[in-house]
């Protein structure tokens, strides 16, 4: 296991506390009025203010999140093997996968609210439809390397379908798999958001609207601050994940470390 | 044993295998010699019930294996490790196919570490394991596929020279203890002369076979056995059979 150390986290953490000091600064000698541009210590108070609020916001948007990642890299991986194991289905859905990603969930997510209402459909959907192609991608490619000499390796030792299966295809794809489910991590939490902005009766993306609507830009800043954390959290966790699920990976990195 | 009878094979217009035929007996050691791509590594793909030949018989021990897997024990040229398991766990893949329980398949695998070099390996991937181990853990593997033959496509092939001289005296005794019948397929020359009891040259394809030479050196062969006249006119013989079989 790669050791937590201190030295790794130091520089990043230093830059960020100069960074904010800077900010504090900034505003009080500017005089900048809180409306357009809080400084660091009141959004520090708004969030103990708003921290009892916090946690059932926290809690819907972080369902809407895992629940989506969940059907998104589900279905993921299904269109994956499809595609791998069809080629004409490669050839018809390809495009079309590739296209659904340039249209732009803030236009999309109006549409979802409408035909799945209030509720938590129209988030997890949202969310979906942002872990699938990362994950379809990913996976397929993985499926697609699975090496050929390989598979009539065990051919020879006399191994049916579900061998290859699980002895060759499912651990070439697993790391691939992962890498995907990684990017689409990163933007779970804020595809959530998306979806909540539009119209919600709890979540962030509800907290951060009422905030706005309020003036109350200290809030705001609370709530894209949760929104970090949340997100590093969930990619911190996909991380872990895959390494317990692929820890030959981690054996090869060190190895080539250990060449240099 | 390993029977082969009029085998013919082409690849869309290449004919790779011509009506060849050959026969190695029951515990015997056969090299194959030939220049690249005339057909050795199809003849062996075949054996190995992989690929069905357009024409000809194959048998492993009197039963024909063509387009029957899981009859011989094969192992191509690059290791084909399976990086996301250790040692163990690539020794014991073949029996673990052959539906052995793991436990014993484990069991077998474990006595055999230390005889394979890999004695405390035997929970690396195979990332941690150099060259030389790499290409000893995927001969352990074919061992413990459980059958008699053993289908050996260039197997040192990739390793460096002084690897590959201690692979050889140490291949001849393990198959020592645990006598196999071999069909080794090779582009050196020096390598079958040390490892065989027959060697066969064959052609440029369509690969038909140029000589058949038996190699009568004692066992052990050291490496010595090299620079010793009798072994410079065997390989000046089996030089000569490549270059007829050039023209």
């Amino acid at each position: 296991m790669r050791r937590f150390r201190v030295g790794r986290w130091l520089p990043p953490a230093a830059l960020i506390a100069v960074l904010l000091c800077c900010w504090e600064v900034a505003v009080r000698v500017f005089a900048v009025p809180a409306y357009i541009l809080p400084p660091p210590s009141s959004i520090v108070r708004a969030f103990g203010e708003v921290r009892p609020l916090l946690g059932e916001h926290i809690a819907t948007t972080g369902t809407e999140a895992l629940v989506g990642i969940a059907i998104g890299a589900l279905a993921g991986v299904t269109l994956a093997v499809a595609v791998w194991a069809v080629p004409w289905f490669r050839r018809l859905t390809y495009p079309l996968l590739v296209a659904s990603q340039t249209i732009p969930m803030v236009v999309l997510a109006p549409l979802l609210v409408l035909w799945f209402g209030f509720g938590l459909t129209p988030k997890i959907v949202v969310v979906a439809l942002i872990a699938l192609f990362p994950v379809a991608i990913s996976t397929a490619q993985g499926l697609a390397g699975a090496d050929d000499e390989q598979i009539d390796l065990l051919r020879s030792m006399g191994a049916q379908r579900r061998d290859i299966l699980r002895l060759v295809l499912i651990p070439s794809a697993t790391p691939a798999f992962f890498s995907g489910l990684r990017i689409a991590s990163a933007y779970a939490i804020a595809g959530a958001v998306i979806g909540e902005w539009v119209g919600a009766s709890s979540g962030l993306g509800l907290f951060l609207t009422r905030s706005q609507a309020s003036f109350r830009v200290d809030r705001v800043f609370v709530g894209v601050a949760v929104i970090v954390v949340l997100s590093v959290a969930l990619f911190g966790a996909v991380d872990l994940l895959a390494r317990l699920a692929a820890p030959w990976q981690h054996a090869q990195r060190t190895r080539r470390k250990e060449r240099t | 044993m390993i029977t082969v009878e009029g085998l013919t094979h082409r690849f869309g217009d290449v004919a790779v295998l011509d009506n060849l035929s050959l026969h190695i007996g029951a515990g015997q050691f056969g090299g194959l010699v030939g220049p690249s791509g005339c057909g050795k590594s199809t003849l062996l793909k075949i054996l190995a019930g992989l690929l069905v030949p357009d024409g000809g018989e194959a048998r492993i021990d009197g039963s024909s294996v063509v387009g029957r897997p899981g009859r011989t024990a094969y192992m191509p040229q690059r290791d084909l490790l399976l990086a996301w398991r250790r040692t163990l766990g690539n020794a014991t893949v073949g029996a673990e196919i052959a539906g052995v329980p793991r436990q014993e398949a484990q069991a077998r695998a474990r006595r055999l570490l230390g005889r394979f070099g890999l004695d405390g390996f035997e929970h690396a991937w195979p990332a941690e394991l150099s060259g030389g181990m790499r290409q000893r853990l995927a001969l352990l593997r074919t061992f413990l596929c459980g059958h008699d033959v053993l289908l050996l496509d260039e197997p040192f092939g990739a390793l460096d020279a002084i690897t590959r001289r201690d692979m050889h005296a140490w291949l001849q005794q393990v198959l020592a203890d645990d006598p196999r019948t071999v069909l080794l397929v090779t582009h050196d020359v020096e390598e079958a002369l040390l490892l065989a009891d027959t060697v066969i040259v064959l052609s440029e394809r369509p690969a038909r076979i140029v000589k058949e030479l038996p190699v009568e050196f004692e066992w052990p062969r050291r490496t010595g056995l090299v620079t010793s006249s009798g072994f410079i006119q065997a390989k000046a013989t089996l030089l000569e059979a490549l270059e007829t079989g050039r023209s």
